[in-house]
């Protein structure tokens, strides 16, 4: 293979296969994560179904507002996603740099607001433990345990999102892709996708169900 | 620009012009060549000095165990040690032992190599996965030598969170860096395999050893992950010193036996469906003959894997899981046992008007078959409600896993070493020794672990510094034999190691034996292939009425 | 020191998983004439050197491929209903059990007596009658294991687990705890003394216990305050507990529950967690307050208010 395309690497044989190998690779990645978050939302629904009554109180101090606030900009940020690919698909440099960035700055505000919640968490002393103290019953602390856990665990996977993309953006900047070549764009945009999908549950989990 | 290699009895190829250079020679032989290598041959051979590491302490840690147990009273180390060799062993042993043996040493080298393809998917990935594995490792023995670690390999709640004083934290996180290492194996070869085949080579001519590292990756990528989780919210819980398995809380200690189980129970496939691979290569080899029933040896790995994901509650019989739940798993868990059976027949009729060879693979693989078979059998034991009462926690399941884990994964190990070996390294090792290696490690085996299911009925429980003297024979047995199977490993280790530079050269095809990794040179070079072959044979199309000569070292 | 492969029959369970033990020695036996007769016929018979007819047969391998399915599945599932059934027998105490309590700590058990008497390490137990242990741990998972009478049950903490026996033969027999529990997990030993009924009956008036179970849990129920609410003509309005235990309770959310030791353990330790339909929230939890042995006592004596009426109105 001595004219191979620049990007094409030595174990590939053309560019349509080395496509599908990164696609097929980032689906079976994403299998593993939905296992990975499989066994807190199993362990949410168990203690949710066993103390229905200690969660639904506990359920009512969760911050809607933040999480609404997340919600809109997480949504938002895979639309821009989706454009960035877009733009990627149909050899839009600019654009892609410009979607990228807005992505970039979504997540990052996400995480900041995030950090504004967790704040005021703190302050209110939601974090089970010996100053967990609201006339809640014994269980709404599995709830919380689980709050700080699985949002805690999602917040990260966005911070590796977030870096993710900062390469992905540097590459970008770089005219490192064309429309015959944009596989690391494709498949972060995955990735970024699922860690949306995983918040809309979070948000449906911790925020909504609880209040009626 | 491709040439047609046909997959026959008799593979000749012909020499190119000029010799290709071997994946040893070219980037050189610099310490940065290898540390740096995205070369999966490279790799594979990495990870064979890692797990022989690992090994080795793991090993140490048995035999330290094997020596306290040889007097009933608790005398050679405190119960404390006793505690923390017990969890070394089984930690190192399944973790950084067992899962990656033979797929990420064996594995490595030769799923592209009986693909026909050049390297696998992710090549760099691949190196990540060996310095995460490393990596893992290393926290996982300084939780060792730092203080140890008292959990058993379970770490069973509330103990492991509220009441152990070792390391846990420590090694929950070596676990868990390690379990991102077998993630990322497991999705190369699933990558590999579907993207990456030769021309030619559709999904029933690849070699039984590629369907059961398939199955093999199956589990790896969506049961590790079920762990990891688990590990990190015994992590918190220990930190925090509050958690969801928390009974204080109202929590529940055997939600976390679920979730462990999901993965561990999986995870047992994992340390079996690759020796089931390496077998079904040798057996057809030294039996001269196609495998008998293709199809099903392919789909009974998939179905073990798939099947296995839903019997982790057998190993809850005890445990207070609801009486209804233990029907299913113990239902299940006999259905899981079909495939494993259809296999052994299937190997078996292999056999028949076959033209067998003795060689040290097939000795091994023989071994394979017999232990296999016994613990296989424990299992159905096991897997009857009212027997595993009496057998659950006792040497009794000491002995059945050993049997599958040692006698089936390790003897199948080191057949498929001794296999590969002249096309690993390009040398061949001395056969008789390798003969006497593989009579040793059967006749050690079955000294050591056959008493532990007498005196594990009888009553003796596992993970016990001291002992009813009741149970003292059998356990001086086990010890004896353990110093038997000691010598059957130091052995292979010994002349393996002397033939690197002493053994005669390893021609192309030793073994006369069909299969794509064996139409390259031994070692093969870097790209593996001087072209790309074209498969339009199916696998094993051996011919028993030939007479063929094997090259000995 | 006598010489045994098989753990002695200390009960009838104890017979049925022998039988059943055999039964799977059997199966091995069997098993392992298919495939390694064959297997050593066939490496004598082909092995490289010797003549033989090695032409390739075209057998029905389809047809081969499905018995050897077929056969062993439906084997195995007579052995399934055959371990299925005696896992019943031995998980399902009779309805008359005598019950004693078991209590699990690292390292050691905690055993009462219904009559008031305790005992560490060593268990007795009259000859003949059914005896159900009721146990939990107050620190990490055990196993109460009895090898001699084939009875095994996790001892988890937070819950109740049971495990019930028959005593067949008088003798000394093992007690181990089969679930690593920790440092001196292998000293979580101890015995089992199986007696007469007379001989139990002098051991039991040895002890001289100076009250039963139900009688310390009358008095604890006095002492923590519970009678303030739950008993006669309290102004708080708290469920009476006279003749709840064994009953269905309708739960403030719609779900009835069978008034067992676990539902009564969790309405001490965490109240919130299951309200009585037509009550509020009131209680107070009492983890932390009364120890795995005083609940267990509290609960033998609202298990003696079983058979009583509420001994006033019921109010709305």
């Amino acid at each position: 293979m001595a004219d191979a395309h620049p990007t094409l690497a030595e174990q590939f044989d053309d560019l349509p296969q080395q496509r599908n190998a990164a696609l097929l690779g980032m689906w079976t990645f994403l299998a593993t994560e939905v296992l990975f978050f499989g066994g807190l939302f199993l362990s949410y629904t168990i203690y949710r179904h066993a103390y229905y009554e200690a969660f639904e109180e506990a359920g009512r101090h969760v911050k809607i507002l933040y999480g609404s606030i997340n919600t809109a900009l997480l949504l938002t940020s895979s639309l821009t996603m989706s454009l960035a690919i877009h733009s990627a698909q149909v050899g839009q440099q600019r654009l892609l740099v410009r979607f990228l960035r807005l992505t970039i700055f979504l997540g990052i505000c996400f995480l900041v607001v995030k950090g504004m919640e967790y704040k005021s968490d703190i302050d209110e002393h939601f974090v089970p433990g010996a100053r967990f103290e609201h006339g809640l019953p014994a269980q709404a602390q599995i709830f919380w345990f689980l709050y700080w856990i699985m949002t805690g665990v999602h917040s990260l996977h966005l911070l590796v999102g977030i870096g993710l993309l900062v390469v992905i953006t540097w590459m970008a900047r770089k005219g490192r892709f064309s429309e015959h070549y944009n596989n690391p764009v494709v498949i972060s945009g995955l990735y970024w996708h699922f860690v949306d999908v995983i918040w809309v549950w979070l948000y449906a989990l911790f925020y909504l169900v609880n209040r009626n | 620009m491709n040439a047609t290699l046909p997959q026959t009895t008799t593979p000749e190829i012909p020499d190119p012009p000029q010799r290709l250079l071997t994946y040893f020679e070219e980037g050189g032989h610099t310490l940065g060549s290898w540390l740096l290598t995205t070369d999966h041959k490279r790799i594979g051979i990495l990870y064979l000095y890692s797990i022989l590491v690992f090994f080795t302490i793991a090993a140490f840690a048995a035999a330290m165990m094997r020596m306290e147990l040889l007097t009933p009273t608790g005398d050679l180390v405190t119960s404390e040690t006793y505690n923390k060799l017990f969890t070394m062993h089984g930690t190192m042993m399944v973790w950084f032992f067992l899962i990656p043996s033979i797929p990420s040493v064996l594995g490595n080298f030769l799923v592209p190599l009986m693909l026909g393809a050049r390297d696998l998917a992710f090549p760099r990935l691949n190196l990540l996965s060996w310095y995460l594995f490393n990596f893992g490792g290393l926290l996982a023995l300084y939780a060792i030598a730092f203080g140890g670690v008292d959990t058993g390999w379970t770490f069973y709640e509330p103990y492991s969170s509220a009441f152990s004083n070792g390391h846990v934290v420590t090694m929950v996180a070596g676990v868990f860096v390690a379990g991102f290492s077998s993630i990322l194996t497991g999705l190369n070869f699933i990558v590999s395999i579907h993207k990456l085949r030769a021309p030619g080579l559709t999904w029933f001519k690849l070699p039984l050893f590629l369907w059961s590292t398939y199955a093999t990756s199956i589990i790896l990528v969506l049961a590790t992950p079920v762990l990891a989780m688990t590990l990190i919210l015994v992590a918190a819980e220990r930190i925090w010193g509050i958690g969801i398995f928390d009974p204080r809380l109202g929590g529940d200690p055997v939600l976390f036996q679920h979730l462990f189980w999901f993965y561990s129970h999986p995870a047992v496939y994992i340390m079996i469906l690759p020796g089931m691979g390496v077998v079904s290569e040798v057996i057809t080899c030294f039996a001269r003959k196609p495998i008998f029933g293709y199809h099903f040896v392919a789909f009974s790995s998939i179905a073990i894997a798939l099947v296995g994901f839903f019997v982790w509650g057998h190993h809850m019989f005890v445990s207070s899981q609801s009486v209804y739940a233990g029907l299913v798993f113990s239902l299940l868990s006999y259905l899981v046992a079909v495939p494993s059976a259809i296999k052994v027949f299937n190997w078996t009729m292999t056999l028949h008007r076959g033209r067998i060879h003795f060689d040290t693979p097939m000795l091994y693989a023989l071994a394979f078959i017999g232990l296999f078979v016994i613990g296989g059998l424990t299992g159905l034991f096991l897997a009857a409600l009212g027997f595993d009462v009496q057998a659950h926690g006792t040497y009794f399941v000491v002995a059945h896993f050993h049997y599958i884990m040692v006698g089936g994964m390790v003897t199948a190990f080191l057949g498929g070493l001794h296999y590969w070996w002249p096309k690993i390294t390009g040398r061949l090792y001395p056969e008789n020794l390798g003969r006497l290696s593989a009579l040793i490690i059967f006749g050690g085996f079955n000294v050591t672990f056959f008493p532990q299911f007498v005196v594990g009925y009888l009553g003796m429980p596992r993970r016990y510094h001291a002992y009813a003297p009741e149970f003292q024979i059998f356990n001086v047995f086990s010890t004896a034999g353990t110093s038997i199977l000691g010598i059957g490993y130091l052995l292979p280790l010994i002349y393996l190691i002397w033939s690197l530079k002493h053994g005669k050269k390893a021609p192309a095809n030793p073994w006369k034996a069909t299969g794509l990794e064996w139409q390259t040179p031994s070692p093969p070079p870097k790209q593996n292939f001087a072209q790309t072959p074209i498969v339009t044979q199916r696998p094993y199309q051996y011919s028993p009425e030939i007479e063929e000569e094997f090259i000995h070292g | 020191m006598n010489f045994r492969i098989f753990p002695e029959q200390a009960s009838r369970i104890a017979e049925q998983t022998d039988y059943l033990y055999w039964g799977l020695l059997c199966l091995s036996a069997a098993t392992c004439l298919a495939v390694f007769v064959p297997m050593f016929y066939f490496l004598f018979k082909y092995r490289n050197g010797k003549p033989a007819d090695r032409t390739p047969l075209d057998l029905p391998e389809y047809k081969i491929e499905i018995a050897w399915t077929i056969v062993p599945t439906l084997i195995f599932m007579g052995f399934y209903i055959w371990g299925s059934r005696n896992y019943f027998a031995i998980e399902r105490p009779p309805p008359d059990a005598m019950e004693i309590n078991v209590v699990g700590k690292q390292w050691m058990w905690k055993i009462q007596h219904p009559e008031g008497n305790r005992e560490i390490n060593e268990l007795h137990l009259p000859l003949g009658r059914d005896v159900k242990l009721t146990m939990t741990s107050q620190d990490v998972i055990h196993s109460f294991y009895l090898p001699e009478f084939r009875v095994k049950q996790d001892v988890v903490p937070g819950r109740y687990t049971t495990e019930w026996v028959k005593p067949d033969r008088i003798g000394t027999y093992n007690l181990f705890c089969s679930e690593y529990c920790g440092t001196s997990h292998s000293l979580m030993v101890g015995r089992v003394f199986v007696m007469s009924p007379a001989d139990y009956q002098r051991w039991l008036a040895k002890g001289q216990p100076g009250s039963s179970l139900v009688e310390s849990g009358a008095v604890l129920f006095r002492e923590l305050g519970c009678s303030g609410c739950h008993m006669g003509n309290s102004v708080i309005h708290a469920p009476p507990l006279e003749g709840v235990f064994g009953k269905p309770v309708p739960l403030s959310d719609g779900e009835v529950i069978a008034a067992d030791e676990g539902y009564i353990r969790d309405s001490i330790l965490f109240p919130a967690k299951q309200i009585v339909a037509g009550y509020s929230n009131a209680m107070p939890t009492f983890s932390g307050k009364v120890s795995e042995e005083e609940t267990l006592e509290l609960i033998a004596y609202i298990k003696s208010l079983a058979n009583q009426s509420p001994s006033l109105e019921v109010r709305p």
